[in-house]
């Protein structure tokens, strides 16, 4: 593939990740917020594709299609049942409002952009100076996970934020080794059952799935 | 200065002014399919404006001369605005007179006689309207600049014919920044134009007019000015959003013989992009007033970030 053409190809998927990042960061249905986590999980399989187009490593191919399986498929799967089973397809509570956690996402892509800088101009991989937006990415979940109150939004915000590590791991060093990947693939999938089993035991316990609750001590009352 | 020059000029803004209820009647036309009904017919915007204009106006009796000039002003900035943005070709001396900062600069010049003429007359309505009017214009004004910033950083230059010059005659090359840009640019549009998100264009129900309220007091020849300026005002935003997103086809400067050509494809892009427009008012519900300032922010952030994402990969 020509190279500047899948220059500009990887540009545009880092965009659209760090896109999909906010949208998810807006978003005040569960439901919407899966359906944009499997779009994530989609752009992160195409730019591990073309990455791999690009330089020619197979096992580039190999990750792709196992982030495809797992987290465009899988995964959401797996959370559409779970919301399903729990009966929560629609709210979302938040702690600040939306607009501001808009804001504070502005000001990590800035401080990240300028962390990223000095960094990627060590790196030789054509995909360098996506690692801003990989970054950035990382930080928005993390800041969706501290704004959400209910536990779903929190573990998909965790998810997500596994997504942007593999993006900053493609862009700085190509992908990570086989079995680093399987490891984290198989890490992310059992712990997303371990977070659905979870669900279950808050919400029997509490009979809600706000994580306040979690704050009481069980003998205070 | 030749005569081709302002003659071009002259072509571009008579287009625009002449064409403008027709992409209003268009619009109507596509929403009216989507619906399942027959619809007025494309023409109907030109029939209002010609029963309007042969009806004696009616003025409340305490209407300074501010609610008579204000049809006026409104309707000549709209088509001072539209005079600035290339349509069809590029070169266009008006243009060189206003660039995208003073073309927001003329919007908000219209919208501030509006909103004073809509309080003039002393109703509860007409104050009202005004009142939602400038919270959505505070909002949606500072994005549109944003917006327009990311292309002025791209061509180096806030003129808005140098922007499509550049943008137009270079090779293919793909700017994640211009896709960031463009959303915001839509949304910003909905706002502005009072489409169905933020505003129902066709409702009559006071809870929730916005913009319907600040010409409710206006008949006649006011009233068809008023109208022909919003017909105008979302065609210079369709235009402008060609310039900056499309602007594959225009003229170049002094090129005659591409002028039938660029017609042509500007009339294409303008009835798919108002097919488009009706499109994403069917699949969207009318939100909240206090969403509103949401909605906005979300399309300033989206045109800072797309600013954001110019300077670190395409720099």
């Amino acid at each position: 593939m020509n190279i500047s053409f899948a220059h500009q190809m990887i540009n545009l998927m880092a965009a659209l990740l760090l896109l999909i990042a906010f949208a998810m960061l807006s978003q005040r249905r569960i439901l919407r917020l899966i359906h944009l986590f499997a779009a994530q999980g989609l752009v992160l399989s195409l730019n591990t594709a073309i990455v791999a187009a690009t330089i020619g490593q197979p096992e580039l191919y190999r990750s792709a299609l196992l982030t495809l399986f797992i987290k465009v498929l899988l995964l959401p799967w797996l959370l559409r049942r779970l919301i399903d089973r729990l009966n929560i397809r629609w709210d979302v509570e938040t702690l600040v409002n939306i607009p501001t956690t808009m804001l504070v996402g502005i000001v990590l892509v800035i401080i990240s952009f300028n962390l990223a800088l000095p960094i990627s101009q060590l790196a030789g991989t054509i995909t360098r100076s996506t690692l801003g937006i990989a970054m950035a990415s990382v930080l928005i979940s993390f800041l969706m996970m501290i704004t959400r109150r209910k536990a779903v939004p929190q573990v998909i915000g965790f998810l997500a934020m596994e997504n942007g590590l593999f993006f900053a791991a493609t862009s700085t060093t190509y992908g990570m080794p086989m079995v680093v990947e399987l490891g984290i693939a198989l890490d992310v999938l059992v712990g997303t059952f371990i977070f659905g089993i979870f669900f279950f035991q808050i919400r029997e316990t509490f009979d809600s799935l706000d994580i306040h609750h979690l704050e009481k001590l069980k003998d205070r009352e | 200065m030749n005569w081709g020059y302002f003659a071009s000029q002259l072509f571009q803004s008579l287009l625009a002014v002449l064409l403008a209820p027709l992409m209003l009647g268009w619009v109507n036309q596509c929403r009216a399919w989507l619906q399942n009904r027959t619809g007025p017919g494309l023409l109907q915007p030109y029939r209002v404006l010609f029963k309007l204009f042969h009806k004696d106006a009616v003025l409340a009796y305490n209407a300074s001369w501010l609610f008579r000039l204000a049809p006026y002003v409104v309707f000549s900035c709209m088509v001072l605005a539209a005079s600035v943005v290339p349509l069809v070709a590029t070169d266009l001396p008006f243009s060189l007179a206003a660039d995208v900062i003073a073309l927001v600069g003329l919007f908000a010049l219209a919208r501030v006689f509006m909103a004073l003429a809509a309080m003039d007359v002393g109703t509860a309505f007409g104050s009202l309207g005004a009142r939602r009017e400038m919270l959505i214009a505070s909002l949606a004004e500072p994005a549109l600049l944003m917006v327009f910033f990311t292309p002025a950083l791209i061509s180096q230059s806030t003129a808005l014919t140098t922007i499509v010059e550049q943008l137009a005659h270079r090779e293919l090359h793909l700017y994640p920044s211009m896709a960031f840009a463009g959303v915001a640019f839509v949304m910003v549009l909905l706002a502005e134009n009072a489409r169905i998100p933020v505003d129902n264009p066709t409702t009559h129900l006071e809870l929730t007019m916005v913009h319907e309220a600040l010409i409710l007091e206006y008949s006649a020849r006011h009233l068809a000015l008023m109208d022909w300026a919003h017909a105008l005002k979302l065609m210079t935003y369709g235009a402008i959003g060609i310039a900056l997103f499309l602007p594959w086809g225009i003229a170049e400067a002094g090129n005659w013989a591409m002028m039938p050509l660029s017609v042509l494809a500007l009339l294409v892009k303008l009835a798919a992009g108002g097919a488009g427009l009706a499109v994403l008012e069917m699949v969207s519900a009318k939100m909240r007033i206090f969403r509103v300032p949401e909605f906005l922010g979300v399309a300033f952030m989206l045109a800072v970030l797309g600013m954001l994402i110019h300077f670190l990969l395409e720099v």
